[in-house]
């Protein structure tokens, strides 16, 4: 893909826009992706391996993927190290872009113990949602406490 | 049963007074730029009378894990000794265009490219060695970056203990206000390794967290 590197666009902009084809020059080279959302049970079962595997496949197809939950910092660790190996061994691949947004970091002691057990008896933070793209396509992810802008690539 | 009780007293005695003269493993870690082998210069300069690496304006200038062992750190009458180890940014993304910006030829981005994955890849397994953790941000970025939060959740799960260094306080821009909102539950201390600011807080700061090891 031959991306003009702009100085990036709201994923909020793109999707009102998308639909319209006279509007889709204005977008530039932003085309053939798509935004996946995966439920946490799809991954819950699957082992660290699978799990980064399947992430690694979504992203690999050009979607920005949008995860219920998140997953443990070991395999966020795992999954940077894997994406580090692939590039230049995959045409194009850059890396990719990641954010989570989770419930407050702030919780008292006994906030963090029911969470904790809440967590463990869904088995996953499902109070978290993890976005992530392709390099390629999302430019940045800026996040704060409340909120996660994506930018796309022009 | 005597006889266990003794050895068992013994045993915790001696492995208490190997522990305090031991060398303590210090890790730098952060994203690229942050001024991780700054500071490690600045620490091994002022004790060793050596610098560890070079720094440059071109991100992911420290492309292999380098060491310096035997660094001892005298702070107020207080000895410790480190084995220093500074790591290659962690970067989720590296795009060897990027590079091009800072007049490298496009031969070398492509290398440097290159041997910057492979750094994050050895950064990210030396995780395990560590026995303690300096984690250096530049305090003129939003610390929510994910890396910063993935790091710091590694060092968490494998009981490590970490301290925050907000780098580059010398610039109107930095926040530490910020960094601290973002990891209430840590250690963040100011500094500017360039300009050798605020280093007093820092050495105190190894010294207090030190004692976790």
């Amino acid at each position: 893909m031959n991306k003009k590197r702009g100085s990036g666009k709201k994923i909020g902009d793109i999707s009102q826009k998308t639909s319209s084809s006279a509007n889709s020059s204005r977008l530039g080279q932003i085309k053939g992706f798509s935004i996946q959302f995966l439920p946490y049970s799809e991954i819950k079962d699957l082992d660290s391996d699978d799990r980064i595997k399947k992430i690694l496949g979504i992203l690999l197809g050009n979607n920005i993927l949008i995860l219920q939950g998140r997953i443990t910092p070991n395999e966020e660790a795992r999954l940077i190290g894997d994406t580090m190996a692939m590039i230049g061994h995959i045409a194009n691949f850059r890396g990719i872009e990641l954010a989570v947004i989770s419930g407050n970091s702030r919780d008292s002691i006994l906030g963090k113990m029911k969470k904790g057990i809440a967590n463990a008896l869904a088995g996953g933070d499902f109070s978290a949602i993890t976005v992530m793209g392709p390099a390629t396509i999302v430019k940045e992810i800026k996040r704060n406490p409340k909120k996660i802008e994506l930018f796309l690539n022009r | 049963m005597v006889v266990k009780v003794f050895k068992n007293f013994f045993k915790r005695i001696f492995s208490n007074l190997f522990k305090n003269k031991r060398e303590i493993k210090l890790g730098f870690y952060g994203p690229p730029n942050a001024g991780k082998t700054s500071l490690a210069n600045r620490i091994c300069k002022d004790f060793t009378g050596e610098e560890m690496g070079t720094v440059s304006k071109v991100p992911h200038e420290t492309r292999k894990v380098q060491f310096k062992e035997k660094v001892e750190i005298a702070y107020k009458g207080k000895k410790m000794t480190f084995k220093m180890i500074d790591t290659p940014g962690i970067a989720t993304k590296i795009d060897y265009e990027d590079f091009l910006k800072y007049k490298v030829s496009k031969k070398d981005a492509k290398e440097r490219a290159k041997e910057a994955t492979q750094g994050v890849i050895e950064s990210i397994k030396w995780l395990d060695d560590m026995d303690m953790v300096v984690v250096v941000l530049d305090a003129t970025e939003n610390p929510y970056n994910q890396v910063n939060i993935t790091i710091i959740g590694n060092l968490v799960a494998r009981k490590i203990p970490v301290l925050i260094v907000a780098n580059k306080v010398d610039l109107k821009k930095a926040d530490i206000k910020k960094i601290e909102a973002a990891f209430p539950e840590y250690e963040v201390v100011g500094i500017s390794a360039k300009f050798g600011d605020n280093l007093e807080e820092f050495y105190e700061s190894i010294f207090r967290v030190s004692k976790k090891v």
